[in-house]
């Protein structure tokens, strides 16, 4: 078997994953998006998946694009990427497939998106549809911050800022779930602490063991296979009334942080899902199809 | 060993691969291993719009 692995950089997670291939013997390859050029007439040959580690939205998409289209199996593939890293394709998908998520306007226009957060009530949450890490939240406490938001977003920002993707501002207990779905399966959870409202570990969340209960396993994969399934770490919000509410997916899962606290193997389980793809196993057309439908 | 382009400091690189970032330990900056015999470090690219999970 010939793995292809897709990088933008090698932090800690790639060489966790380079390292579980390597345990295992499998051959595979670095394909570092840096200095990938893709001939399209020339489809690349020999690899039985591509593991996609990208972690530029537009390169994933553009890349997996291609590789799928050639034929070459990708965990994930093209469409569960663009579906994830797009908040608002994710949120919509997700609703579609009746899993419970926060209160969630879209608006086009300053004008709107004022008219949105006042419907929603303070706070609310203002995202960008497109970015990652926690970058650019903003928690809107009053009318009065929110134009001064939306003036900033109008005027500063490129086309993807005029998408407003409002949510409602769950008072969660100070913490939050990431739980991990590989394929058919939630093989972890952890809670993430933070006395500030984001609770990204990328932000200083500290992680704890959160345990996969068959409410949160079942919620979980639901939501994995609403997006297309793979290889998803979703976050999962604690609503006081309602419970679980999914908040958003993640495609290309950061996993460093929260293996010592869950005792998994995140990369080894990782790996072999890949493998199974590769080997056929897995058939993740069904999913991505599920998705369309 | 290599010397960190930003501060000069000497960084200890055993055991990287090709394309690990690494952070320079006395200036915090993070460093990319552009090449390995003889190691060389570079800047790591600067984060951009669309990069994350």
């Amino acid at each position: 078997m010939r793995i292809g692995v897709l990088i933008s950089r090698i932090r800690v997670e790639e060489k966790l994953l380079l390292e579980a291939l390597t345990a295992r013997g499998v051959a595979f390859e670095v394909l570092d998006d840096q200095g990938l050029v893709l001939d399209l007439g020339r489809p690349l040959s020999g690899y039985d998946v591509v593991l996609d580690r990208c972690i530029s939205h537009s390169r994933a998409v553009s890349i997996l694009r291609v590789l799928n289209d050639w034929g070459i199996p990708t965990v994930n593939t093209c469409e569960v990427v663009a579906n994830c890293g797009d908040k608002l394709v994710t949120t919509s998908l997700l609703r579609r497939a009746g899993i419970p998520i926060p209160r969630t306007l879209v608006a086009f226009t300053p004008e709107a998106a004022l008219e949105a957060i006042e419907q929603v009530g303070y706070p609310a949450v203002l995202k960008p549809a497109i970015g990652s890490w926690g970058r650019l939240l903003s928690k809107v406490n009053d009318r009065e911050a929110a134009e001064a938001i939306l003036e900033h977003k109008a005027v500063l920002g490129g086309y993807p800022h005029h998408v407003y993707y409002i949510q409602e501002y769950i008072r969660k207990p100070g913490r939050d779930i990431r739980a991990f779905v590989v394929g058919d399966e939630t093989i972890a959870a952890i809670y993430r602490h933070s006395p500030h409202w984001i609770t990204n570990t990328a932000r200083g969340g500290q992680a704890s063991r959160c345990p996969v209960t068959p409410e949160l396993n079942d919620l979980c994969v639901r939501a994995a296979q609403a997006v297309g399934g793979g290889v998803l770490a979703l976050d999962v919000l604690e609503d006081p009334d309602r419970g679980y509410l999914v908040n958003e997916v993640n495609h290309t899962t950061e996993f460093r942080n929260s293996i010592a606290p869950t005792g998994v193997d995140i990369p080894g389980r990782i790996v072999d899902y890949v493998l199974a793809v590769g080997r056929g196993e897995a058939v993740l057309a069904e999913a991505a199809e599920r998705a369309r439908a | 060993m290599a010397n960190c382009p930003e501060c000069g400091a000497l960084v200890q690189a055993e055991g990287v691969i090709l394309g690990e970032i690494l952070p320079c330990p006395e200036c915090g900056m993070e460093l990319e291993v552009l090449c390995l015999e003889p190691l060389a470090l570079g800047p790591a690219p600067e984060m951009e719009e669309d990069w994350g999970e």
